[in-house]
């Protein structure tokens, strides 16, 4: 296996799927002659030529839908975001056409295609470009909502979503795509739904996705030099969600922490919690605890910022008080 | 110009060099009227509370309806706004599968899950029927993008309203047909008010066709009351997006003699201004009288014709009535194509 970054895993992905398929395009601004405002499309144009790399004006809500008709038509767009931000723009597009399109339409029209780009907060970029929108997606009925936590995860994952026959939102983590890691070699599919144990532990279970999942191993660590062992489980799917795993997790270690850079009120965290405590009430050995984003927009200040996003100190700590051990 | 046309020893009528059939506008006279006695079926369905929810009717634009129809290939792409009844019947679909979409049924073109705002029939490439004023204009661009992408040389003929033409997303779809030489026909039903604001109240360019001057995209105006018109028109500007040319914007000055929808009463406007156009205007009296001068018909033949047409919508409600509601299982289909059976919420269940 090569240790490639999460951003070239993101590539790779891409590359292979449209050497695989001849629908796949890709389109978005500063995807083709720029090689992509975070370089996740570089080399892309000149292997795959404008037909089928597309540079576009700034226009979210236009080429969000030219994406929405174009799969429609038949062929499997994969339309970037140079952040999720600016997808809000689109938004149109995404929950009134691509969502709805297949139920709306009786089962004539598919909308298969892929909506990704950069999520969460990134550095020192203020309120406007630093937030989490998983949560919105993921209360749409008709929308996949996948978020990769590793560079493996992200070809993966990416791969099977271009794959997917539904629309697929696809939220990678700015501050992930210099990330290295072991990445498979040639074909890799991670099938959706599905999540991960990232950690094996017995005492209590840490939910985390996207950048919060290194959040929680890094916990897991700390946890375990005070004799704390905890497992970590990165659901990989937000929606649909693989709450079996979670909940066998749960059922081993009876204490949850669930971890997410977003805002707490009606977030991912609310829903996995209540999720526990309707499946899972009576192994639970304490309440579930929640780790989030302060309910602030997201302030420029270094201090601020930092305070304002979730931090490993504060996922020992939920641990701990979930252990009794606070 | 109407002239009886001798050349081809065919009966027909010739307009701006343009031969028509006796055969083709008997059907585009038929299919007008058959557009305008559905709708007044709808209307009064609506009236019975039959029909639910918001329903938009055509009446008075079925020139426009019937002329891009007659100016298109099957193969084309056409999707337009909510008031799409007319289009979809323009377009060849199944008259009972509309009706029994607006009654709910389980037989209806989508099942019984659109409605009136959301007819769709993907073997006819009609795709919609959106109800989310100009949404449907990025969505015809992308049908264009395919078309080029596949180079298949079909063209996608995307309508909206003088109302729609506001929105920022119809502006986003010019730049980006203009400057990728999409194969798309932008058109404006212009029937002069949105929802109940007039068209000068809302637009500061109220010459529509015009709107696409800074993105490079030639517009004409035509006379939407007259489906002859129409449909050459149409052919100039299909004709102009297949050759590669690119997009083209085609404002069809239109009237529609109904409320912007059932719960309209219309008080926006004067009763002297309804008439003008029902009386002056109307595309169907106005093709009939072309007929009739033609030689080709009669205005006994079409008082028999209104009769048969009438009889075939009594006899269409009446089977789509007939129909059962959709079975409740059918509240889970077609959310999710690839569903994931072991992931929550899971597919078909509650909790």
């Amino acid at each position: 296996m090569a240790k490639i970054t999460y951003r070239d895993a993101l590539n790779q992905a891409m590359c292979q799927e449209m050497e695989r398929d001849e629908r796949v395009f890709l389109m978005g601004e500063e995807v083709a002659e720029y090689n992509g405002a975070y370089k996740v499309s570089q080399g892309m144009l000149d292997k795959f030529g404008p037909r089928r790399v597309i540079d576009t004006p700034i226009t979210e809500l236009g080429f969000a839908g030219l994406g929405v008709g174009a799969a429609m038509a038949g062929l499997r767009p994969v339309i970037e975001f140079m952040t999720w931000n600016f997808a809000i723009l689109a938004a149109d597009q995404i929950v009134n056409a691509a969502a709805k399109m297949k139920y709306m339409t009786g089962g004539q029209y598919d909308c298969p295609m892929v909506f990704r780009g950069a999520g969460g907060a990134a550095a020192r970029v203020s309120s406007q470009h630093s937030q989490a929108f998983e949560n919105w997606y993921a209360n749409i009925p008709g929308l996949k909502v996948v978020m990769p936590s590793n560079p493996a995860d992200a070809k993966g994952l990416l791969a099977a979503s271009i794959r997917d026959n539904d629309t697929v939102i696809f939220i990678e983590n700015e501050m992930n795509y210099g990330d290295i890691g072991e990445v498979p070699e040639g074909e890799y599919i991670i099938p959706l739904g599905k999540a991960d144990i990232k950690r094996v532990g017995s005492d209590v279970t840490l939910i985390a996705h996207s950048r919060m999942t290194g959040y929680a191993l890094l916990a897991a660590e700390e946890l375990a030099k005070q004799g704390i062992d905890a497992e970590v489980v990165d659901p990989r799917t937000i929606r649909p969600l693989d709450e079996a795993t979670i909940l066998t997790s749960v059922a081993k270690t009876n204490r949850a922490v669930v971890i997410e850079e977003g805002w707490r009120f009606a977030g991912i965290g609310a829903e996995i919690s209540a999720r526990i405590m309707e499946k899972a009430f009576d192994d639970l050995d304490a309440p579930v605890a929640r780790v989030t984003g302060k309910d602030v927009p997201m302030p420029y200040a270094a201090n601020l910022e930092n305070y304002a996003l979730p931090s490993v100190a504060e996922i020992v700590e939920a641990a701990r008080v979930v252990c009794n051990r606070a | 110009m109407t002239t009886k046309n001798q050349e081809e020893n065919q009966a027909g009528i010739t307009q701006e060099g343009r031969f028509y059939s006796a055969e083709r506008l008997h059907a585009m006279h038929d299919m007008m009227l058959y557009i305008r006695r559905f709708e007044e079926k709808a209307g009064q369905m609506y009236g019975l509370k039959k029909i639910g929810g918001f329903c938009h009717l055509c009446n008075g634009q079925e020139a426009v309806c019937v002329g891009m129809e007659e100016a298109s290939e099957p193969t084309d792409y056409m999707m337009t706004s909510y008031r799409d009844h007319g289009h979809i019947i323009a377009r060849g679909s199944d008259p009972t599968a509309i009706m029994a979409e607006l009654l709910g049924r389980a037989g209806g073109i989508v099942g019984g899950k659109g409605g009136s705002m959301h007819m769709f029939d993907k073997e006819k490439n009609f795709a919609g029927g959106n109800g989310i004023v100009g949404e449907q204009v990025p969505i015809g661009t992308g049908f264009a993008f395919a078309s080029k992408y596949n180079d298949d040389k079909r063209v996608s003929i995307t309508i909206m309203g003088d109302g729609g033409v506001n929105q920022g997303a119809v502006y986003e779809s010019f730049n980006m047909a203009a400057l990728w030489k999409l194969p798309v026909v932008f058109v404006i039903e212009n029937n002069q008010y949105a929802m109940g604001t007039s068209l000068s109240r809302a637009s500061a360019e109220t010459h529509l066709y015009k709107r696409g001057i800074s993105f490079k995209v030639p517009g004409i105006q035509v006379d939407g009351m007259d489906v002859l018109e129409v449909e050459r028109k149409m052919a100039e500007a299909i004709e102009h997006a297949r050759s590669g040319k690119g997009p083209m914007i085609v404002e069809m000055m239109t009237y529609r003699y109904r409320g912007h929808s059932m719960s309209d009463p219309a008080t926006y406007r004067t009763r002297d201004e309804v008439d003008e156009w029902r009386s002056g205007r109307d595309p169907i009296v106005r093709l009939q009288k072309q007929m009739i001068e033609a030689g080709l018909s009669t205005e006994a033949d079409f008082k028999q014709k209104d009769k048969d047409i009438k009889k075939e919508v009594v006899a269409v409600a009446k089977a789509a009535e007939a129909q059962p509601e959709p079975d409740l299982s059918a509240l889970w289909d077609d959310i999710i194509t690839d569903e994931i059976p072991n992931a929550y919420p899971y597919p078909r269940q509650v909790g």
